[in-house]
């Protein structure tokens, strides 16, 4: 039944497994805005640098932190860098929204677009300056290096892909977990719905949302991290990437938790198909199937109207 | 009465003879300026960009030590083109009337170059390219007052000749989606066919892209031996080395058509070992490029790329021609610029009527890490294409080439 489409079985299953490792990468991309978008009603433009910085953290750590300090030999190696640059990179964010984000709350979304926008453009162009824009290269770690050969489907899958796809999807159904589940979650979906209320009832409000900015920063560099052995570490690796993730986060509805994880995959997946049977539009798939879920849903798939 | 005659002649005569010396070193404006218009910020800022600037203001500073040309001021200024056609066409507008700029170099993105030489060519100033790699630059959009200088795509497909004659027949493209990847994929396909090889496939991927995995499964399952790569920078890095990662570098040859030493020193040794690419330029050529790029990398703290190499030489080569001819005008430094052969240490050969400078073109194959005695130690040298053989032959698709 495959013969007409001009391609095997097992080429498709190939194929399928490329998109869904992008897939993840969307998921846990679009899932750290959601978690900021269903908070703070700030539409995180600087995404797209946070996860680069993670990138280049786990770069530096590796290759340039041991020259820095005197010991060349001494390196940050990948399993830490996978911990650290989250941490460190959600602490940059948290002195953001300390310092700025949060004195434009009472003031419309745009100021918030923009003041993120803006931002992401002042990272990169720091480190577009500092280490230009070819990038760097860095290995993935000696155990997830080489792959496995699947020879039914003529493929030989790297591991280190595989892990992108255990570790982000654990991140994310453990994040779900997380708000959908748990007290704090609760918490933190009552301050979505009413933060007032909440603040009345004794939560403080202010220090959550602080720490939900936070945390989807790091789920941004947690990304950023993954995504280095794969993509050259470069200044404009997130502004490449998170156009289509916003279009995820629409698409899913925005805000939406599980919304985003599904759709990231969804979409992973579907971009995977196009690229086999009409590379071209590979790049406007997504767009596409943006506007008519604006048109059908205004909500997004899984948004609720407010 | 008489004497105020006398008076009046006296002085019409000085005024003459004046004039006159002026004629004789016609400088436009009294000040030599070039424009260095380039990618500043944008996917080719490495490779050319700042590095370009550095590059023009070393061959103004090698041309004469008080950076003057026939007792007149040269002088530098640059802007960053974004890679945009309008943006080019507008700033080189600008420059020409409002800042009296003689000479424009770089113009690194075909779509780009081709702008700004239509503007120079309507206001009769000169245009030299370095950067951007389409053939049509010396062919259908080929103007009076171009020279391209570095490479173009024909070069690039000519050098993958010895690849194909070797028995490598069968290619497969992964061609990036727009003009330059178009015509990289047409010009090399052209040598693959004419050398006896087949094209078995080709796929298109929007430009830029970051995974490229797909498009090198479907390379992979075509089953040619080459897969060549049609794009360039970023998408080359991340072709290359995604490749490496799903294991098919070890069974089909993997061919970047379009590669820089920058591009090479970002991937790694450990990731581009082993890759054939070609350049018109490296800086560990011999004893002249070796000692050129050194001074350049005390500078710059880069080696050079082709592009860079380029930039300075047509920037010292317009120079002399100014010098030579005692004029800016230009008709005459093109004429003077594409009478005689050119040797400056970097470039050697001639240029002919339709802009094209002939020269060699070389093929380099990637250093293992073992073999690098250091960062920027990375090619080795593998064949050398003499400038005859290297370049399209002359086509009357140039409105310069007269038709025979």
């Amino acid at each position: 039944m495959f013969e007409w489409l001009g391609i095997t079985p097992q080429a498709l299953v190939a194929q399928l497994l490329v998109g869904l490792i992008n897939g993840s990468f969307y998921a846990i991309l679009s899932l750290g805005l959601a978690v900021i978008f269903g908070l703070l009603n700030v539409i995180n433009f600087t995404h797209g640098a946070q996860y680069m910085m993670g990138a280049f953290l786990a770069w530096i750590g590796l290759t340039q932190l041991g020259g820095w300090v005197g010991k060349p030999d001494w390196e940050v190696n990948y399993w830490v860098a996978l911990v650290a640059a989250p941490l460190i990179v959600g602490a940059i964010g948290i002195l953001i929204e300390r310092f700025m984000l949060k004195r434009l709350y009472h003031l419309d979304h745009l100021y918030g677009l923009l003041l993120t926008f803006g931002l992401a453009l002042v990272i990169e162009g720091m480190f577009r300056h500092w280490y230009g824009i070819s990038g760097e290269s860095y290995s993935a770690p000696e155990a997830l290096q080489g792959g496995i050969r699947l020879e039914g489907l003529g493929l030989f899958l790297p591991k280190y892909r595989l892990w992108v796809i255990v570790a982000s999807l654990t991140v994310c159904l453990g994040t779900w977990f997380v708000i959908e589940r748990t007290k704090l979650g609760n918490y933190l979906r009552a301050g979505t719905e009413n933060p007032k209320l909440l603040q009345a009832l004794g939560v403080n409000v202010p220090l959550m949302i602080t720490l939900a900015y936070g945390f989807g920063v790091a789920l941004a560099a947690f990304a950023g991290v993954l995504a280095a052995p794969v993509f050259q570490v470069n200044p404009v690796m997130g502004s490449n990437l998170i156009i289509v993730v916003f279009a995820v986060v629409v698409i899913g509805g925005m805000g939406s938790i599980l919304g985003s994880i599904v759709t990231g995959v969804g979409l992973g997946l579907l971009e995977g198909l196009t690229k086999v049977f009409y590379p071209e539009a590979s790049s406007v798939v997504i767009f596409v199937i943006m506007a008519i879920v604006l048109l059908l849903r205004p909500a997004g798939l899984f948004g609720k109207e407010r | 009465m008489k004497q105020k005659t006398l008076v009046k002649a006296l002085a019409a005569l000085f005024v003459a003879s004046a004039a006159g010396g002026a004629f004789a070193q016609k400088i436009s404006d009294d000040v030599v300026r070039i424009g260095v218009l380039t990618d500043m910020s944008g996917t080719y800022s490495d490779l050319a960009g700042k590095g370009s600037v550095v590059a023009a203001e070393m061959a103004v500073a090698d041309f004469s030590k008080n950076k003057t040309v026939l007792g007149k001021k040269i002088e530098i200024v640059s802007a960053d083109h974004q890679n945009k056609a309008d943006i080019t066409a507008n700033k080189a507008r600008e420059w020409i009337d409002k800042d009296r700029v003689d000479v424009i170099v770089d113009l690194v993105t075909t779509s780009a170059a081709l702008a700004a030489m239509e503007i120079a060519e309507q206001k009769n100033k000169i245009t030299l390219v370095s950067g951007a790699a389409s053939l049509d630059i010396t062919r259908s959009k080929c103007t009076a007052n171009n020279v391209h200088w570095v490479y173009d795509t024909y070069n690039l497909g000519k050098a993958r000749e010895a690849l194909v004659k070797g028995g490598k027949k069968t290619w497969f493209f992964v061609t990036a989606d727009y003009t330059f990847g178009h015509n990289l994929e047409r010009d090399t396909a052209a040598i693959v066919t004419a050398n006896g090889g087949t094209v078995v496939g080709s796929v298109r991927h929007p430009f830029p892209g970051s995974d490229f995995s797909s498009f090198l499964l479907k390379a992979q399952s075509s089953g040619a031996q080459v897969i060549g790569l049609a794009n360039a920078g970023q998408d080359t890095i991340n072709s290359v080395k995604q490749a490496a990662e799903f294991g098919i570098s070890q069974k089909q040859t993997i061919v970047p058509l379009l590669t820089f030493i920058t591009d090479v020193h970002s991937l790694g040794l450990r990731a581009a070992q082993g890759l054939s690419v070609s350049e018109s330029f490296y800086w560990d050529l011999n004893d002249q490029t070796r000692a050129w790029s050194r001074r350049f990398f005390d500078i710059h703290k880069r080696m050079p790329s082709m592009v860079h190499a380029g930039v300075y030489s047509s920037v010292m080569n317009y120079l002399k021609a100014v010098e030579a001819t005692k004029s800016d005008d230009t008709a005459t430094v093109m004429a003077h610029l594409k009478s005689k052969p050119i040797d400056d240490g970097l470039f050697k050969g001639n240029i002919r009527v339709d802009g094209k400078f002939d020269h060699d073109f070389h093929v380099f194959e990637v250093k293992k890490p073992a073999e690098s005695k250091g960062p920027w130690d990375y090619y080795k040298l593998v064949a050398t294409i003499p400038a005859k053989d290297a370049s399209a032959p002359l086509d009357a698709s140039c409105k310069l080439v007269k038709k025979s």
